[in-house]
């Protein structure tokens, strides 16, 4: 692999890392609650599709709108029936809850499908590229995944913008004790966001699941990741996410490209270091004028 | 034992927690106890030696766990870091640089809190729970350098050959003493600091900068110093282990299970309590020896009970306790609610 | 049957009690104004009013209906809005965002963002500046104007003045006569006597907790009103 071609596959791995990283930062731009659970619950969709896959015997792709609906009422209920009490109640409570989520989530899932690689099969497409040139092959998966990527953010960024539910976000975050005395039904917010959350992650859980392999212990690894992701972006920016995802995807593969694999993900957390240190704001926080 | 002062500052209510001067008796019947645990490998066998051994180290971790957040605010998931960096520290100076390894375990502090100060300034740029996850990324980071050196043994990890050349006759007495020195020194620096001036300040108002800094505490700074004592701690109760264990591995000395247990003993027990990590460290030992045998479930069983307590009984089984026999302790977990209603 | 009702409420900050035993009503279509000092309860009862604390003991009645434990928005629902203290408005939304966001609960009522902007024609420039930017009475108007849109049966207003200029103050209480012509009961709460006795159909006086005067502004004198404002 030369220097272009992990150029390209850093970008592409980007937008992936950006699916997962706009869940993470909508659930704390809503409700300011950091989820610690957000890296397994993005390989909790992937069971359940392998689970609708067995089940149903059919393509994965065809088990994603279904996993995204379940998704969403997991994060829904997740969301009123545990997290909305601890939502206000300082970080450190936040925190704890959702890494004791974190701990339930990874061990059940051990406990259920154990700690063997799993894999959704979804035949040819898998392999498939589009060759430029000798040196240069783009697949089409990792290429699916990026163009879902930039069309979920821009699906968001509408939502958010145009919508009387995104606004109703907005509003909530901005003060949420103002919000419901206009009549905002607070705690049904949240669990939206936490749900709307879980469903882009599906997306991401899923295609990584078909692209790749996946195992109950990898979810620390993509909290980390998707939180990379984030504060290089710039916290509350949509496509500052997507192009944390970027960065982060470029110096994972630019780094492996330079120091072996072994490397890789260090270099990644390198790269993330010297951001947090010159620039913690990020690439393209959002402000607001005061 | 303690009393309960109610305060007020620029319109805002709230409680300040006081404990009273040395109390001589308990002071005096605290070091009965501690001379009593230390003669304790003289007259017991080495299994049940070395279960305590498991028990300081784990009580000497949860208290500075304890003492970064209830003194300071600080929420740490990667506290792991620092147990790590303190057992290859270990192997660095008694294998390579064959230096005794019970004196190596100060260096091994030493060498947690040179990299504690660094790391605080990155992650405190975080705010937050973003902060906890800042932590998580510095543990990783450590653990992935760590794996990729080859002297170290990489990924499957080294033996720690000063330690087993020193014989069990020495080996398991000495790191159960060092052990039971580690959970001292946790206990002794976590009292001094709560009782001090600015632990008094900082646990009245831990959970509003903005109240903070217009009393003129340095949050900053002492976040700073917090986080590297919690740093140098965890590293020396790392050498501990490393020593006790005989073998490190990046997998395991950097395992991210460390902070479950720290966060189980130090909830269930009581946040920002001194008794609380004892009483957590106890219970996890009875949950241990009942329930590791299931494997997948005995985490489950920490994640729920966590869960349930930071819902449902934020005080921890402390709290409670002090709820129903001596009032007066309770207005140390009430203030921070009278806070957020002076807010409103 | 009174708008609103208040039957022998206590209301507690954890051990602090902030009002004992509140009895008042207010009418459908009047301005009622509560005056005092500062921390004499007058906005821990606008907040019980509006859901955000609930009484230890006794009663409040809307329309006749007990609402003391009715969620906040659900309140909203039935026709309680509110002009919060310090404004609050959403300072990241725009001026027509936040106006909107006053009509989440889709009450029917006179009230739209055409009839807000023409109450209020200094915000109709501002309608797609973030809400942040605005002065003290641009967004006092504008929290003024966001909570009509719930179009409520009674609105709560804490402390309208607080911060501005007589000159604003005055274009703000002009806007009551307004309020009440499309049916809108004001229950509002100020420390500054002059501007709000000038506009009150009935006044009282917060003391302590406890309601120490109560009246017409026409029958009480400036003697009463500062022994019972201050306690002498």
């Amino acid at each position: 692999m030369d220097w272009l071609n992990a150029a390209v596959q850093g970008i592409l791995l980007g937008g992936l890392y950006s699916l997962f990283a706009v869940g993470l930062s909508l659930v704390f731009g809503t409700m300011r609650l950091t989820n610690l659970a957000h890296g397994d619950l993005t390989i909790l969709p992937a069971y359940v599709a392998l689970m609708i896959v067995n089940a149903l015997n059919f393509n994965p792709f065809y088990s994603i709108p279904i996993t995204m609906v379940i998704m969403f009422i997991v994060g829904y209920l997740l969301q009123r029936g545990l997290l909305n009490f601890v939502v206000g109640k300082g970080d450190v409570a936040g925190v704890i809850v959702t890494f004791g989520i974190s701990m339930v989530l990874q061990n059940a899932l051990l406990l259920g499908f154990t700690a063997n690689s799993q894999g959704l099969d979804a035949g040819r497409v898998e392999n498939l590229s589009i060759k430029i040139n000798d040196r240069l092959a783009v697949g089409w998966l990792p290429l699916i995944i990026f163009l879902m990527a930039l069309v979920v953010i821009t699906v968001l960024q509408v939502y958010m913008g145009r919508t009387k539910m995104g606004r109703a976000f907005r509003a909530v975050s901005d003060d949420q004790e103002a919000a419901r005395l206009m009549g905002i039904n607070t705690k049904h917010i949240w669990a939206v966001a936490m749900g709307v959350s879980l469903l882009i992650v599906t997306i991401g859980g899923v295609m990584m699941g078909i692209r790749t392999t996946f195992d109950p212990l990898l979810g620390s690894q993509r909290l980390i990741f998707a939180f990379e992701a984030v504060i290089i972006g710039g916290m509350g920016s949509s496509w500052g996410t997507l192009l944390g995802g970027i960065v982060l995807g470029l110096g994972q593969t630019l780094g492996a490209q330079a120091f072996g694999s072994a490397w890789s993900i260090l270099v990644g957390h390198m790269i993330f270091v010297i951001i947090l240190a010159v620039r913690p704001q990020g690439f393209l926080a959002k402000t607001v004028t005061t | 034992m303690t009393a309960a002062k109610a305060a007020t500052l620029e319109n805002k209510r709230f409680t300040v927690w006081v404990a009273n001067r040395t109390n001589l008796a308990i002071g005096i019947f605290g070091l009965l106890i501690v001379v009593a645990l230390a003669l304790f490998p003289t007259y017991a066998g080495t299994p049940l030696t070395r279960r305590l051994v498991d028990f300081f180290t784990l009580l000497a971790l949860a208290q500075f766990w304890n003492l970064m957040l209830g003194y300071a605010g600080l929420i740490s998931v990667g506290q792991q870091g620092f147990i790590g960096i303190g057992s290859y520290t270990l192997w660095l100076f008694s294998d390579i640089m064959h230096i005794n390894p019970f004196i190596s375990v100060i260096f091994a502090a030493i060498g947690g809190a040179i990299i504690a100060f660094p790391a605080a300034s990155l992650v405190f740029k975080l705010k937050g729970g973003y902060l906890a996850i800042g932590t998580w990324v510095i543990a990783e980071i450590l653990r992935l350098i760590v794996a990729n050196i080859k002297r170290t043994g990489g990924g499957s990890g080294i033996t720690i050959q000063a330690a087993t050349k020193l014989g069990t006759t020495v080996r398991v007495p000495g790191s159960y003493w060092w052990a039971l020195a580690s959970a001292v020194i946790a206990i002794a620096v976590t009292y001094f600091l709560l009782r001090s001036r600015t632990g008094l300040a900082l646990k009245a108002i831990r959970d509003n900068d903005l109240a903070a800094e217009s009393n003129g505490v340095n949050l900053w700074r002492t976040k700073l110093y917090t986080y590297i004592i919690g740093g140098a701690g965890c590293a020396m109760v790392g050498a501990i282990v490393a020593i006790h264990l005989l073998r490190v591995q990046p997998a395991a000395a950097f395992s991210i299970n460390w902070t479950g247990y720290l966060i189980f003993i130090s909830v269930i027990g009581g946040v920002g309590t001194i008794e609380g990590p004892i009483i957590g460290t106890i219970i996890y030992f009875v949950l241990r020896e009942t329930t590791s045998k299931y494997g997948e479930w005995y985490f489950i069983v920490l994640g729920i009970l966590a869960i349930i307590v930071t819902v449902w009984s934020p005080a921890g089984i402390y709290g409670y306790v002090v709820r129903k026999t001596n009032f007066f302790l309770f207005p140390l977990q009430r203030k921070l609610r009278m806070l957020e209603g002076a807010k409103e | 049957m009174s708008l609103l009702e208040f039957e022998n409420v206590n209301v507690y900050y954890e051990d602090f009690q902030a009002l004992y035993d509140l009895n008042f009503k207010v009418e459908e279509g009047e301005i009622f104004a509560c005056i005092g000092a500062n921390g004499a309860g007058k906005s821990t009862m606008l907040k019980t009013v509006a859901g955000a604390l609930v009484p230890r003991r006794g009663r409040i009645l809307f329309d006749g209906q007990p609402i003391d434990h009715m969620p906040t928005y659900k309140r909203v629902e039935i026709g309680i809005s509110s002009v919060p203290e310090g404004r609050r408005v959403f300072p990241s939304l725009t001026v027509h965002e936040n106006l909107l966001i006053g009509a989440y609960r889709n009450r029917k009522g006179p009230w739209t963002t055409d009839t807000i902007y023409e109450l209020f024609p200094l915000l109709v420039p501002l309608r797609k500046r973030q809400a942040a930017g605005l002065s003290g009475g641009e967004q006092q108007a504008l929290a003024i104007g966001r909570a009509l849109m719930a179009n409520p049966r009674l609105i709560l207003m804490d402390e309208v003045s607080l911060g501005l200029a007589p000159v604003v103050i005055k274009r703000i209480y002009d806007a009551f006569p307004t309020l009440l012509n499309n049916g809108t009961t004001i229950l509002v709460v100020e420390q500054d006597v002059q501007h709000v006795m000038t506009v009150a159909g009935h006044v009282a006086c917060f003391l302590e907790g406890r309601i120490k005067l109560e009246g017409r502004p026409s029958e009480l004198t400036n003697e009463q009103i500062t022994a019972a404002y201050f306690g002498v």
